[in-house]
């Protein structure tokens, strides 16, 4: 295992030096207002981002902030109402060709087993049959449900159907991955464990990440960068730096700098919590 | 089997038994009912013989054809329904009151419309049976949870290919209760139309038995129909309790 990961490592210094043209991913100015039944909502924004390719960015924030809604926004599904959003230099218009997308609730389909829960998207894209297989039982084996491919969700545990629906959007080889909590369903350790294969998956495919999390610990421990939001309207008040290494894994929880930056995003998003608590008790307005 | 089968098994056992007995006993007079071992034997003689053959398979034929036109009809105006919000909204608490109407009481428009015969007879059976489809579609499409019409999104997939590949499976479970239903209802239309509006079917054949006194023959059909009904439920719940099986934990 540690050979093939220094492996993968040299590959992914190559990838590194490569000149960085443009961002992966560019945010101008953008802002979303919902509308209903007469009343609108500020819930995101002004934000601006900016994400390398390859890199693992995290997004930490008070519920309702409008994570989620930045998320639909990168993805093409909800257009923003002010701003401009990129995807490889070109302005996200629906969906983007390469984007893949695990969605905070669960989004498994139960009237299919596991395997083809997970062979979803590549028939669709009309994969050949005998890649499907072999991209399906890599990715099962890969998200540690190699016993459940016959299985229905209804059969699994919610951390489970959330690996299925991991595993379904991992095939199609994204070059942005986008997870909305993840691993909120799962344990402590399992959630540990589960942000190392994430770590591994992002190696091997030097796909760029977006994380959205709950989690301090998580975001501190698996990303390159952490932007921390501000209560709704959310707009990024702080971005961390990590500095880890790529070859990073959960071991970095006991190291002091660990430490460091979970204090440091703690200390930002503490005052956004206090801030949301006395606003919520303040709703009438 | 489970316990509860055989349970259930013993009581239809011990009731037919108990009649049996009393039958047999003359407790209950042979002009009122006849043992249910001789509504069996007088069953496999009407089949055997071929004398109500017609009847049965016109019934048939209608109940067959009411389920077909009630599904399909009441599919598509589901659909319609579910796209119209203000229309639903509208048609809403109809469609919740729909079955406190008795809808027998439109025979006589049936019969200046369609005349005597199976164009009634479905008419009513498909007034009865479509409305518990048009509710069970708007169900099952209200039941599909939004993530996987964004799911489908994200696949790039287009509108028609996420209504087949991810809404109607998503609604299955749903639609197919409605299916159920209007079997059920297209049983009750047709047979219950025949005593009332028709020449023929199994309903008009009880009708004439009750009529003329054949009480065995009366009771031989009526045998029929209940076997008929309970075979074909069987068969539907067990195609359900699959559907069902596989979102159940
Ligand atoms: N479709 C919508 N229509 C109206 N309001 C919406 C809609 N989607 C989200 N909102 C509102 O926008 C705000 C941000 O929602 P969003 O789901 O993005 O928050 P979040 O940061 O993902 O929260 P959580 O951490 O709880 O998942 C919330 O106040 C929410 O109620
Ligand atoms: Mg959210």
């Amino acid at each position: 295992m540690s050979a093939a990961a220094s492996e993968i490592t040299v590959k992914s210094d190559a990838v590194k030096q490569m000149p960085v043209e443009q961002p992966h991913v560019a945010l101008r100015g953008i802002t979303c207002v919902f509308h209903s039944r007469g009343r609108s909502l500020h819930a995101l924004g002004p934000v601006d981002l900016s994400l390398t390719k390859g890199e693992f960015f995290s997004v930490v924030g008070p519920s309702g902030c409008g994570k989620s809604t930045l998320l639909d926004i990168l993805a093409g599904l909800n257009p923003p109402q002010t701003g401009t959003a990129q995807f490889e230099g070109k302005p996200i218009q629906g969906v983007p060709d390469g984007v893949g997308v695990v969605f905070q609730e669960d989004a498994s389909f139960p009237w299919l087993n596991v395997h083809d829960n997970v062979a979803f998207g590549l028939r669709r894209a009309g994969v050949d049959p005998a890649e499907i297989k072999r991209r399906v039982d890599y990715a099962i084996g890969f998200m540690g449900l190699k016993d459940f491919a016959a299985a229905y969700p209804a059969q699994l545990s919610g951390g489970m159907r959330q690996r299925v629906c991991i595993a379904r959007t991992l095939v199609l080889q994204p070059r942005l991955i986008m997870l909305d909590e993840p691993f909120g369903a799962l344990d402590q350790q399992t959630r540990l464990i589960m942000g190392d294969e994430l770590l591994r998956l992002w190696r091997e495919t030097s796909a760029t990440i977006l994380l959205i999390t709950h989690a301090l610990d998580e975001a501190a421990m698996l990303s390159d960068r952490v932007g921390v939001m501000s209560t709704r309207p959310g707009t990024f008040i702080d971005i961390v730096e990590t500095g880890w290494d790529r070859n990073r894994d959960s071991r970095v929880v006991s190291t002091p700098h660990f430490g460091d930056i979970t204090a440091r995003l703690w200390e930002k998003l503490r005052v956004e919590a206090l801030k949301m608590m006395s606003t919520s008790e303040t709703r009438s307005s | 089997m489970r316990t509860e089968a055989v349970l259930r098994f013993g009581i239809v056992a011990l009731l037919v038994a108990t009649v049996e007995i009393l039958c047999r006993l003359h407790v209950i007079p042979v002009g009122v009912m006849i043992a249910p071992s001789q509504m069996a034997v007088e069953l496999t003689k009407i089949l055997v013989s071929g004398e109500f053959s017609a009847d049965i398979i016109s019934s048939i034929v209608n109940v067959l054809t009411s389920t077909v036109l009630s599904v399909t009809l009441g599919f598509v105006a589901g659909l319609i329904i579910y796209s119209a919000p203000g229309l639903r909204a509208a048609l809403e608490p109809l469609l919740a009151s729909y079955y406190a109407v008795p809808t027998f009481i439109f025979y006589p428009v049936f019969i200046s419309l369609f005349g005597v015969g199976s164009g009634a007879i479905i008419a009513i059976a498909v007034l009865l049976a479509v409305v518990s489809m048009i509710t069970a579609t708007l169900n099952g499409l209200d039941r599909i949870p939004r993530v996987l019409r964004k799911t489908g999104r994200i696949y790039r997939m287009s509108r028609i290919k996420t209504a087949v590949m991810i809404e109607l499976p998503s609604a299955a479970p749903s639609l197919f209760t409605g299916i159920k239903l209007s079997v059920a209802y297209s049983f009750i239309g047709v047979i219950a139309s025949e005593f009332i509006l028709s020449g023929s079917g199994v309903g008009y054949a009880i009708a004439y038995a009750y009529n003329n006194f054949e009480t065995p023959r009366m009771y031989a059909l009526m045998l029929l129909i209940i076997l008929l009904v309970t075979g074909v439920n069987t068969l539907l719940n067990g195609v359900d309790r699959r559907l069902q099986s596989q979102r159940r934990r």
